[in-house]
C-alpha cells in the first residue's frame, strides 16, 4: 500500500493474474517488501496479536452462531448445550469468551504504547482516529456479545447500559424503547443484539483494513520517534517483522491458553451462570472488566446526564489527542515530564478500573471523583501544558543511531515492564471478583478437592456417591435440568456403562406425549432423557417451599462465588484456584446452626445458616448423619455427604473438565515448543540485520 | 541450542527453519480439527437417534403408517396378499435396481414392508398407494416404486432403502 510495487512474478499464470488484478503486488509491497523501522520493540507486536485475535473471535463466533439460539427461552440453554453436547463446544466457547478479554488486554497495551511513543502525532492522526473508532466498535461488540448467554449479568448489564441512553433530554426514553424493541429488555432486544454482534466484527475488520492502510501510508512510528531517513533505518517486513510478530503472537497464545484451559471462568462473573430473571436484580451489577474505568467515571458524577456524557467523553477525548498534545518530540523516551505523567495516567486508569468494581459508596465515590478529574486533567491540562513548557532531551539523529546506541542494554526494561503490566492487569481484572462484597456472609473454608489444579480429576467414587445423595435427598426439591441420564456414561463422569445409565434412567417415570389419542402419558426414562424436575413449574415449586424457589443444581457450583480479596485473587491466577463454588456449596450444607446468635431476628419459616448471604435460608437442614446408605464403606456423615454431592455437582456444572485439562496440557507442551523454535528462528534471522 | 553464526552453518540454520515451519504447520492443522468436527451431530442429537419401537397392531391390512426415526420418515406398510404377489411376480433381473422382495422383508413376515420414505432421486417423500404399481409415487419428478419399494420407472436410481429393524415380538418392531 505504499506506492507502486516493483514485484514481478515470473510464473506465467501469476503474471496473467497480476496484469489484471495486481493483488500479489499489493500483498508483496504491504507485507513483504514493506520497510519497517529496525528499532521496533515487542510492544509493536500487539498489532499482529490484535489481528490474530480478531480473526480468532470471528472464526469461533461464526461457529458458535451455528449452535446458538437467540431466544429468551432458549439462549441460556443453547449456550449450555454448546458447552456440554457440541463436539469441542466447551473449547470454542472458552476461546470466544476469554478471547474477548484477551482482545481487550491486547488493545489496551496497543493503545498505551501509542500514547507513550506519540504514535498519534503528525502524520498519523487519521491512523489514530481509526484506532479509536475500532476501539469503540469493539466495546459495542463486546457488550452485545456478553448479553447473548442471557444470564443474570447479561440481562442486567443490558438493562443498565441501554438505560444510559435514557439520560438524553427529551428523546431519551423513546430511544431506549427503540433500542429494546419493547417496553423492557426482552426477546426483540436479544435478537437484534445477536444480529449486530454478528455484524460488527466485520465492520471492525473493514476499519482495520483502513487502519493498516493508513499505517502503511504514514509508515510505522518507532521507539525513537524519528522517521526513517535512509535504507539503513529499515528492514523489510518479511522476514524480520513477520518472525518477530510470530514470536510475539506465540507468547501471547501461551498467556491466552492459560485462561482457555485452566481459568475459563476467572474473567467472568459467577452470576452469569444463573439464567436471566427480569424480576430479580443481582446485588452488584458489574460490567466486564474492560469497561470498568468508564463505569467508574459514570458513577462518580452525581448527575445522570453529566455522568453519561463524561463516560462517553472519556473515550471520545482520545480522538482529539493529536491536537491536545502538540509537542514536536514524539517518543516519551525523550520527554522526561511527559514520561512521568504517562505512568501516572496508567495508574489512574488502573485505579479507576479497580473502583469500577467496587460498590459506589463512601470513600470509593470520593476516590472516583478525584480519579475522574485526573483522567480528564491528563488530556485537557497536562498534555497541552507540557507540550508548551517541556524541554525534551535530544532525539537520535536516525533510527540506525538509536539501534547502535542501545546494543548492550537491551531488553531488561522490557521484561520488568511486562511483569509489572501483567500484575497490574491481573489486579485490574480480578477487581471484578472483589466487587461482590461479602454482606453478612462468612467466607467458607477452602477444602481439598480432587478436581482442583491443573491435573485435577473427579473422584469416580465421590461422583457415584454424590449422585446417590442428590437422588435420595436433593432431588425432592431441586432440579438438575441440564444433565441427561446418558451423561452418566460419558468419559470423565461417574463412570457408568451405557447399560447402567439406561437402567438408572429406567427407574424414572418421564412425561411424554401426546400419543395418537392426544394424551400425555408416562413412560420409563431413556438415556436421552434429562433428569426430571420435582415440580412442574416455578410457581408450584415456590408454593411447596414457603415462597422460595429451589434453584436448579446443574450449574450451582459455577453460579456461586465469594470475593477472595486482594492479593489472593492475583495468587489465584497463578495457582489456578477456582473452587469458590464448591467451597461455598459444601460449607452451606454444613453451615446450619440450631440457635441463631442473640439479636438475630430469624423470619418465620427460615433457618439460620452461617454461610448463606444474609443467614436466613428457607431450605431446612437437608442432611443428617446416616441418612443415605453408602455401599462402599465411606463414612455416612454429613461432612462426607456434602463433599460427595458437591463433587457430583461440580461434574454436572462442567462435565468436560477432565477433557479441558488434558487438552490444555497438550496445548501447553506444543506452544512452549513452538515459542522456543520461533524465538531461535527470529534470533537467527535478526542476526543478519545488525 | 546455542546460536552459531549462521552463514557458516547453512544446514543447521535450514534445519531450524524447517523445524519451526513444520511445528507451526502441525499446530495449524491440529487447530482445524475442533473447528471442523464441531459440525458433526452433537451428543444430544446422537442420543435422540436411539432406536424406536413401533406397535403394529393398529395397522390394518392394506394400510400403512409413517413414523419418524432420526428425522427420517419410515413407511410401515401392512401389505395385502395381492400386493405381496405383485411384488414377487416380477423378473428380478429386469428391474433397474435388481433385488428380490424376499430380501427386503423379514422371513415369515411377508406382509410387513418397512422402508425409508425418502425418494432416492433427490429426497422428496413419495406418496403411498399411488402410481401404476400401487406402491409409491414420488410427485417431485415422477419416480414410481412398486409394492416392495423398488424403483420401477422415473429418475430415481435405486430402491427405497430398508432401515435396520427387527421384530421384538409378533406385533412390535424396533427400528434402528
Ligand atoms: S425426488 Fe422423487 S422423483 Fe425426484
Amino acid at each position: 500500500m505504499s506506492g507502486p510495487s516493483d514485484y514481478q512474478p515470473t510464473n506465467p499464470a501469476l503474471k496473467w493474474i497480476e496484469r489484471r488484478l495486481p493483488i500479489l503486488g499489493l500483498m508483496h509491497s504491504s507485507f513483504v517488501a514493506y520497510p519497517t523501522p529496525r528499532n521496533l520493540n515487542y510492544w509493536w507486536t500487539f498489532g499482529a496479536i490484535l489481528s490474530m485475535m480478531l480473526a480468532l473471535q470471528i472464526v469461533t463466533g461464526v461457529i458458535m452462531a451455528m449452535h446458538y439460539t437467540p431466544h429468551v427461552d432458549m439462549a441460556f440453554k443453547s449456550v449450555e448445550s454448546i458447552v456440554r453436547d457440541v463436539n469441542y463446544g466447551w473449547l470454542l466457547r472458552n476461546m470466544h469468551a476469554s478471547g474477548a478479554s484477551m482482545f481487550f488486554i491486547a488493545v489496551y497495551i496497543h493503545m498505551f504504547r501509542g500514547l507513550y511513543y506519540g504514535s498519534y502525532k503528525e502524520p498519523r492522526e487519521i491512523l489514530w482516529i481509526l484506532g479509536v473508532i475500532i476501539y469503540l466498535l469493539m466495546m459495542a461488540t463486546g457488550f452485545m456479545g456478553y448479553v447473548l448467554p442471557w444470564g443474570q449479568m447479561s440481562f442486567w448489564g443490558d438493562t443498565v447500559i441501554t438505560n444510559l441512553f435514557s439520560a438524553i433530554p427529551y428523546v431519551g426514553d423513546s430511544i431506549v424503547t427503540l433500542l429494546w424493541g419493547g417496553y423492557s429488555v426482552g426477546n426483540p432486544t436479544l435478537n437484534r443484539f445477536f444480529s449486530l454482534h454478528y455484524l460488527l466484527p466485520f465492520v471492525i475488520a473493514g476499519v482495520v483494513v483502513l487502519h493498516v492502510w493508513a499505517l502503511h501510508v504514514a509508515g510505522q512510528n518507532n521507539p525513537a520517534g524519528v522517521e526513517p531517513k535512509t535504507e539503513k533505518d529499515t528492514v523489510p517486513f518479511t522476514p524480520y517483522a513477520t518472525m518477530k510478530d510470530a514470536f510475539g503472537v506465540s507468547c501471547f497464545l501461551l498467556f491466552f491458553a492459560w485462561f482457555i484451559f485452566y481459568m475459563p471462568n476467572y474473567l467472568g462473573d459467577a452470576e452469569n451462570y444463573i439464567p436471566a430473571n427480569p424480576g430479580v436484580t443481582p446485588a452488584h451489577i458489574v460490567p466486564e472488566w474492560y469497561y470498568l474505568p468508564f463505569y467508574a467515571i459514570l458513577r462518580s458524577i452525581p448527575d445522570k446526564l453529566a455522568g453519561v456524557v463524561a463516560m462517553f467523553g472519556a473515550i471520545l477525548i482520545l480522538a482529539f489527542l493529536p491536537w491536545l498534545d502538540s509537542a514536536k518530540t514524539k517518543s516519551s523516551k525523550y520527554r522526561p515530564l511527559a514520561k512521568q505523567f504517562f505512568w501516572i495516567f496508567v495508574v489512574v486508569c488502573l485505579l479507576l478500573g479497580w473502583l469500577g468494581g467496587k460498590p459506589a459508596e463512601g470513600i470509593y465515590v470520593i476516590a472516583g471523583r478525584v480519579l475522574t478529574f485526573c483522567y480528564f486533567a491528563y488530556f485537557l491540562i497536562v498534555l497541552p501544558v507540557l507540550s508548551r513548557i517541556e524541554t525534551p532531551r535530544p532525539v537520535p539523529n536516525s533510527i540506525a543511531d538509536d539501534v547502535l546506541a542501545k546494543t548492550g542494554s537491551k531488553s531488561t526494561p522490557m521484561v520488568s515492564s511486562v511483569i509489572a503490566l501483567a500484575v497490574a492487569g491481573a489486579l485490574f481484572a480480578g477487581s471484578v471478583q472483589d466487587a461482590r462484597a461479602a454482606e453478612g456472609q462468612e467466607i467458607p473454608p477452602s477444602q481439598k478437592w480432587s478436581f482442583a489444579g491443573p491435573f485435577g480429576t473427579f473422584d469416580r467414587g465421590a461422583l457415584q456417591r454424590g449422585l446417590k445423595v442428590y437422588k435420595e435427598v436433593c432431588a425432592s426439591c431441586h432440579s438438575l435440568s441440564y444433565v441427561a441420564f446418558r451423561n452418566l456414561a460419558d468419559a470423565g463422569g461417574p463412570g457408568f456403562s451405557p447399560a447402567q445409565a439406561a437402567a438408572f434412567a429406567a427407574e424414572y417415570q418421564i412425561k411424554d406425549g401426546p400419543n395418537d389419542a392426544g394424551d400425555m402419558f408416562e413412560r420409563p426414562g431413556r438415556p436421552a432423557d434429562y433428569f426430571p424436575s420435582p415440580f412442574p413449574n416455578e410457581q408450584a415449586a415456590r408454593a411447596a417451599n414457603g415462597g422460595a424457589y429451589p434453584p436448579d443444581l446443574s450449574l450451582i457450583n459455577k453460579a456461586r462465588s465469594y470475593p477472595r480479596g486482594f492479593p489472593m485473587f492475583i495468587v489465584d491466577l497463578f495457582t489456578q484456584f477456582q473452587e469458590q463454588g464448591p467451597n461455598y456449596v459444601s460449607a452451606l450444607m454444613q453451615g446450619y446452626v440450631e440457635t441463631p446468635p442473640a439479636g438475630f431476628a430469624l423470619p418465620e419459616g427460615s433457618y439460620y445458616n452461617k454461610y448463606f448471604p444474609g443467614h436466613a435460608i428457607k431450605m431446612p437442614n437437608p442432611l443428617s448423619d446416616g441418612q443415605v446408605t453408602y455401599d462402599d464403606g465411606s463414612p455416612a456423615t454429613v461432612a462426607q455427604y456434602s463433599k460427595d454431592v458437591t463433587t457430583f455437582l461440580m461434574w454436572t456444572a462442567e462435565p468436560h473438565m477432565e477433557a479441558r485439562k488434558k487438552l490444555g496440557l497438550q496445548v501447553f507442551v506444543f506452544l512452549i515448543l513452538l515459542t522456543g523454535l520461533l524465538y531461535f528462528t527470529k534470533k537467527k534471522i535478526w542476526a543478519d540485520a545488525h | 541450542m546455542t546460536t552459531a553464526s549462521s552463514p557458516d552453518h547453512p544446514t543447521r540454520r535450514d534445519f531450524l527453519f524447517v523445524a519451526t515451519g513444520s511445528v507451526a504447520a502441525v499446530g495449524a492443522a491440529a487447530a482445524l480439527v475442533p473447528l471442523v468436527l464441531q459440525m458433526n451431530p452433537d451428543a444430544s442429537t446422537i442420543a435422540a437417534g436411539a432406536p424406536i419401537e413401533v406397535d403394529l397392531t393398529p395397522i390394518a391390512e392394506g394400510q400403512d403408517i409413517k413414523v419418524f426415526w432420526r428425522g427420517k420418515p419410515i413407511f410401515v406398510s401392512h401389505r395385502t396378499k395381492k400386493q405381496i404377489e405383485d411384488a414377487r411376480n416380477v423378473t428380478v433381473a429386469s428391474l433397474p435396481d435388481p433385488e428380490s422382495d424376499d430380501a427386503r422383508v423379514k422371513p415369515g413376515k411377508d406382509q410387513w414392508l418397512v422402508v425409508i420414505g425418502i425418494c432416492t432421486h433427490l429426497g422428496c417423500i413419495p406418496i403411498a398407494h399411488e402410481g401404476q404399481y400401487d406402491g409409491f409415487f414420488c410427485p417431485c419428478h415422477g419416480s414410481v416404486y412398486d409394492t416392495s419399494g423398488r424403483i420401477r420407472s422415473g429418475p430415481a436410481p435405486t430402491n427405497l432403502p430398508v432401515p435396520p429393524y427387527q421384530f421384538v415380538s409378533d406385533t412390535k418392531i424396533q427400528i434402528g
